[in-house]
């Protein structure tokens, strides 16, 4: 067995479980749906002072941020523990870290999946993406990447506590990094602390870049890149501390 | 010549914050034997047997399983061997047939191969139809058949099964039992096979070790280890504490020896049917109440006791 078919077989049984699972997806992306609707209704008129400013595809890339962020397969991988299934899994020959990677990948194709409705949404709003299909995928990937770094935080809690509870306390990462930035304005509008606070947030810069892709008239590499910076940044922190809770739960028997 | 060895371990130790779990376990199982691992709770059993499986680094020691280290050769040694822990370890979302077809596919089954085993397992497990329904919906007994044949799924060399039968009802029980001599005797399956029941290790262990607070205070076949005790073995309960009639009992001819358990007397004789009339009438000369006195053959309880001076509590019995 090579690590890829490790890693294909458990994203094949995670993902195999994301239907009987819905309660972990469908809320998430009503959430983001629910928010970008009510969001351009309540918040659009305030940027009428800025002629040609298209507030519904600036609000896309916060919904599709709100609908992606957090959703994983954390939450299942610390029933495994309970459930002692995650030591049959160590039992077998399966490389240790494919069990994690194989988790990870099948939270990107959820991830991915989530972001069609909104993208679609956006579409039926009259969004238009920079690049036209390339700017779709682009879109979609800088999105599912960033779901992927922010899951990293949740796979730690859940490997290092195997605590169903304080995997979903892990949300509460979510607010500072959802709303401590230019979520429902641009950042020129900000001021104060909060300016201060967001030019610090990482989600600003992938902010940024979603934005740059249904904004800008053509690619803007430099956000694009600040963008993939950022969820570098975010993603190295919460690999490595997921990946120590790994090597600390096998290590711990 | 000498007969291969399936597990073998030296000064086998864990620790766990300062405390020690295994204290320097050596063991040495042949190919193709049942071996039991017998002790109380807490003795250090699952603690060994997660070393063994590769779950749990030692602290110290060495041990091999199936000729690979299980320190530094971990990932040979997972793939020669099955194992059932002592928690049942199911993912109830999943179903019987996704779990098992899955656990073939983690060990590199091809799909032919795959078809072909959950098919055997089917037919082994009998859960029917369930097999195809969510492991949610499993009864205990369900799930712990689900649980050893996931254990089987690839043919291991060695079946590690860590107290089987906790919680079992007798039916299930004989059924477990039953399956174990079947993959020994068809297979040539070696076992090795944790209890803290002791007519299970007598009933099917070919060897039995006795672990208590983590170290090994016996081993041999069950009748070498009943042997050790005596041929026959008087029991009396008696009213009050037995310590004090003892030396009465001692000096009979017929006896070999005697032990006080509280209110206990545990009598070794060669000759049982020779010896109760002089206990009875010894007793009665020290003018305690006997409540009852039984003539019988040793069983590993009585072993466990003689090497230890407790028996063995089960955990339903502790429960009650």
């Amino acid at each position: 067995m090579t690590a890829i078919t490790d890693t294909r077989t458990i994203a094949g049984r995670a993902l195999r479980a994301v239907p009987r699972d819905l309660e972990a997806v469908v809320p998430p992306v009503f959430i983001a749906l629910f928010f970008f609707i009510v969001n351009i209704a309540t918040l659009e008129r305030l940027t009428e002072a800025t002629p040609g400013f298209d507030y519904t595809a600036f609000q896309m890339a916060t919904a599709t941020l709100l609908g992606v962020t957090g959703v994983s397969r954390a939450g299942a991988l610390v029933l495994d523990v309970q459930d002692h299934y995650f030591d049959r899994l160590l039992l077998t020959p399966v490389r240790r870290t494919a069990i994690l990677l194989g988790h990870m990948a099948a939270d990107v194709a959820v991830a991915v999946a989530l972001t069609v409705p909104i993208t679609l949404l956006g579409l039926v709003l009259g969004v238009r993406f920079t690049g036209g299909p390339i700017g779709i995928v682009a879109f979609m990937a800088i999105a599912s990447l960033w779901s992927l770094a922010f899951a990293g935080f949740g796979y730690a809690i859940a490997l290092k506590t195997g605590n169903p509870a304080a995997v979903n306390s892990s949300f509460l990462l979510f607010f500072p990094f959802l709303f401590l930035t230019s979520s429902y304005v641009p950042r020129h509008q900000l001021s104060g602390w909060l300016d201060t606070v967001a030019g610090l947030n990482p989600v600003t810069y992938i902010l940024d870049g979603l934005r740059s892709l249904v904004l800008a008239d053509g690619m803007q590499w430099d956000q694009l890149g600040k963008a993939l910076l950022a969820i570098a940044v975010v993603g190295s922190i919460s690999m490595a501390m997921c990946f120590s809770a790994l090597r600390g739960r096998t290590a711990r028997g | 010549m000498t007969k291969e060895k399936a597990v073998r371990a030296v000064g086998l130790r864990r620790t766990f914050n300062g405390t020690t779990a295994v204290d320097h376990i050596d063991l040495e199982i042949t190919k193709g034997e049942i071996y039991g691992f017998l002790g109380p709770n807490g003795a250090g059993k699952s603690t060994t047997v997660r070393m063994l499986c590769t779950l749990l680094s030692p602290t110290g020691g060495r041990a091999t399983v199936a000729g690979h280290d299980v320190a530094t050769d971990p990932g040979a040694v997972r793939l020669r061997i099955g194992v059932a822990l002592q928690d049942v370890a199911l993912d109830p979302k999943q179903t019987g047939t996704e779990l098992l077809r899955l656990q073939g596919r983690l060990y590199g089954l091809s799909t032919r191969d795959l078809d072909h085993r959950v098919q055997q397992l089917r037919e082994l497990i009998d859960l029917g139809d369930a097999l195809d329904q969510r492991i949610a919906t499993y009864s205990g007994g369900m799930r712990r058949r689900l649980d050893l044949a996931a254990a089987l799924v690839h043919n291991p060399e060695i079946l590690f099964l860590d107290e089987p039968t906790t919680g079992l009802d007798p039916i299930s029980r004989a059924r477990v039992w039953a399956e174990v001599r079947r993959l020994n005797a068809e297979l040539g399956m070696t076992i090795f096979l944790t209890t803290q029941y002791l007519e299970e290790a007598d009933e099917l262990a070919d060897r039995v070790g006795i672990i208590d607070h983590g170290r090994m205070v016996a081993e041999g076949t069950p009748a070498e280890l009943k042997r050790s005790v005596g041929s026959d073995l008087i029991i009396a309960h008696v009213d009050g504490e037995a310590e004090r009639v003892v030396r009465a009992i001692d000096v009979i001819p017929a006896v070999h020896s005697v032990e006080a358990h509280g209110n206990e007397l545990v009598i070794a004789t060669r000759n049982g049917s020779a010896a109760i009339s002089p206990v009875a009438v010894a007793l009665a000369a020290c003018e305690v109440r006997v409540r009852d006195l039984t003539l019988r053959t040793p069983t590993l309880d009585d072993v466990f006791l003689d090497l230890t001076g407790m028996r063995i509590v089960h955990e339903t019995e502790e429960a009650a």
